[in-house]
């Protein structure tokens, strides 16, 4: 056994070589993109090759969105950053490692892909949900991770809010009740999207998990038809997760030519189609049509609309002593 | 797999052993035929051994099991993933420069301790466990508030293009923080029991200092001093909060192995976290050998 790890030690050590490209970038990403990324970054290397004939490998890290601006503030070297909001690259804007205007500098606010937030309850539907209302009912058991880390849990939490503003007679007092009412049923808050889905999925714990719509899809695709079922709800927000270049690090590095070009890669058919793919809503109209029926018609509404954009939302509701900090606490 | 960072210094090993003293006596009074009655000694063990089934062989046996649930063939193509390989390597790495450095400032801080008087000499004492009643976390959390972006050095760092936390230099630091106390705590309190008259005869016999430290003292605490080094392993390759918090979870560059199970784990890749569980799983089980016989051999060299 011995020979044998030194064996795995020297092949480590190949192996590490052998897969080193000429150029490498580091995709700071967010909780559930994991599969998306390593499908994207995989088409994109295959195919790219830089005017000097340079071959480019994409290395990824994930974790909740808050978390990993957190983190590249704190200096990880990311060439590009693919995160679940805007805020929180206005987050890294704000440290200037990016230009402020970052989010016109690519199409369509700089989301290539969108989705929204939907429920994900076991088989059969044992406890009824078929609307936000029914979340705040007792005895009903919410998985939602937390809005100080996570970007998805943040989307939860402004759907709720939005869906009680846009009721009859809806006001924000009616909203702040309404979405403590669901927060009183979370047992437990995890750090990221993916967290909150092991825990649902594989501890089974919870009977309703509130998620990204791509994120319910793939827990179906990976644990098989007959264990869960997803509601749509009436109303849901429209996700922009924005994607972005990090200025100082590519000018550190003299990786701005590769990471635009995968940033680009990602409004691209090819790009487009493998975001469809992997239940992402795409952008371009053609791969719209052709996923259409993938993706269930949802009435959808704009953080701008609702909230006056991600700044205000953070401000209001998520910042220390925000409207989460009073719902939570009490 | 984790190991419990509880300390098995010299002290807790006697203290074992005068704990046992008490059973040695109910063995010889059971002839006196005033030992418990047959039926509570059967239920008791039955009781310890059902609960160590429980809580230790199932799941450790469950390892196994799901590392090999879908055959050998992708048991060795997950552990043998570059992902997988790098997080091995970068794990090896950590846990060797942990040991080397250990040993040296570990033996120097005892030796230091041990072997002179000076002031301020129980602070010393206090500091060398700090790591162990600090948690992970802030382990972590010091060297992003030190090196990171926006820490004290981290602009110099930056303009000078040195690379510290969310690289491998800040998981090693991590580790070297959190296993500190191993070695020195192994060593303190067998090197102040030995004293220092060896030390000073072999002095006064015309030994220079160094050979005195490798002839005389080294000999006298090579067994608490390779089971230190045990325990740094074990800890080092099992660490995870202090290196979760630096590593930045880059795939196959920052992830040590507990990470990258944690990474497979969340990617509905279970047999392939338990394939690379397995390895520090295995880890464990060799430590828990070695221990054993480390343990024995410092019993028989300090009687």
């Amino acid at each position: 056994m011995k020979r044998t790890l030194y064996g795995l030690v020297l092949a480590a050590a190949l192996g590490v070589n052998a897969h080193a490209a000429d150029i490498t970038l580091l995709n700071v990403s967010y909780d559930p993109t994991r599969e998306l990324h390593a499908a994207l970054s995989k088409a994109f290397s295959s195919q790219y090759k830089s005017p000097e004939g340079k071959t480019v490998e994409i290395k990824s890290s994930h974790g909740g969105s808050g978390k990993q601006a957190r983190s590249v503030i704190d200096g990880l070297a990311a060439d590009v950053v693919t995160l679940a909001l805007a805020y929180d690259i206005d987050a890294i804007a704000d440290r200037g490692l990016l230009a402020s205007d970052w989010q016109k500098r690519l199409p369509e606010n700089s989301a290539p892909y969108t989705s929204t937030i939907v429920f994900l309850v076991r088989k059969g539907n044992p406890k009824g949900i078929k609307d936000w209302g029914d979340l705040a009912r007792s005895g009903v058991k919410i998985i939602t991770p937390n809005p100080k880390t996570s970007g998805g849990a943040r989307w939860n939490y402004l759907a709720a809010w939005g869906y009680a503003l846009k009721q009859p007679g809806g006001t924000p007092d009616k909203a702040k009740a309404f979405v403590k009412a669901i927060y009183a049923n979370v047992p437990v808050l995890d750090t990221g999207a993916r967290g909150s889905t092991v825990t649902f999925v594989e501890r089974n714990v919870g009977d309703v998990l509130v998620t990204w719509e791509n994120e319910a899809f793939l827990s179906i695709k990976e644990f098989g038809q007959d264990k869960f079922d997803i509601v749509v709800p009436s109303v849901s927000i429209l996700a922009e997760p924005p994607v972005a270049v990090v200025d100082k690090v590519v000018d550190r590095k003299g990786t701005r030519a590769v990471a635009t070009a995968y940033l680009n890669f990602i409004y691209s058919k090819q790009g487009q189609e493998i975001s469809a793919e992997n239940f992402y809503r795409p952008r371009d109209p053609e791969i719209v049509k052709k996923y259409e029926t993938q993706f269930p018609k949802v009435n959808l509404f704009t953080i701008d609309e609702v909230f006056g954009g991600w700044r205000n939302a953070q401000k209001t509701h998520f910042a220390d002593g925000g409207v989460f900090d009073t719902i939570y606490q009490n | 797999m984790s190991f419990n960072p509880v300390i098995q210094s010299q002290e807790t090993v006697d203290l074992l052993a005068t704990s046992f003293a008490p059973a040695l006596v109910m063995h010889r009074s059971r002839r006196d035929g005033r030992a418990d009655p047959l039926w509570l000694q059967w239920t008791l063990t039955g009781v310890a051994l059902f609960f160590l089934t429980i809580f230790i062989v199932i799941p450790l046996v469950n390892v196994f099991a799901q590392a090999l649930a879908k055959g050998v063939a992708a048991y060795v193509a997950a552990i043998s993933h570059p992902d997988a390989l790098a997080a091995i390597w970068l794990t090896v790495v950590a846990a060797v420069v942990a040991v080397v450095l250990n040993v040296v400032f570990g033996t120097i801080t005892a030796w230091a301790i041990t072997k002179y008087e000076f002031r301020g000499k129980s602070l010393l004492i206090s500091l060398v466990d700090l790591p162990f009643s600090v948690s992970p976390v802030i382990s972590g959390l010091v060297f992003i508030l030190l090196f990171g972006a926006q820490g004290y050095f981290g602009p110099w760092l930056q303009d000078n293009d040195i690379k510290i936390v969310f690289a491998v230099p800040g998981i090693i630091l991590a580790t070297v923080f959190v296993t500190f106390p191993f070695v020195a705590r192994e060593l303190i309190p067998l090197m102040r029991e030995q004293g220092i008259q060896d030390e000073e005869a072999a002095l006064s016999l015309g030994a220079s200092g160094l050979r005195t430290f490798f002839r005389v003292t080294l000999p006298n605490v090579k067994w608490a001093l390779l089971y230190g080094v045990l325990l740094t392993n074990a800890r080092a390759m099992g660490e995870f909060g202090a290196v979760s918090v630096v590593s930045g979870h880059i795939r196959g560059e920052t992830n040590t192995m507990p990470l990258h199970i944690e990474i497979l784990y969340n990617e509905y890749q279970f047999m392939a976290a338990f394939a690379v569980a397995s390895l520090l799983a295995f880890l464990a089980l060799v430590t828990l050998v070695a221990k054993v016989v480390l343990e024995k051999r410092i019993a028989r060299t300090t009687r």
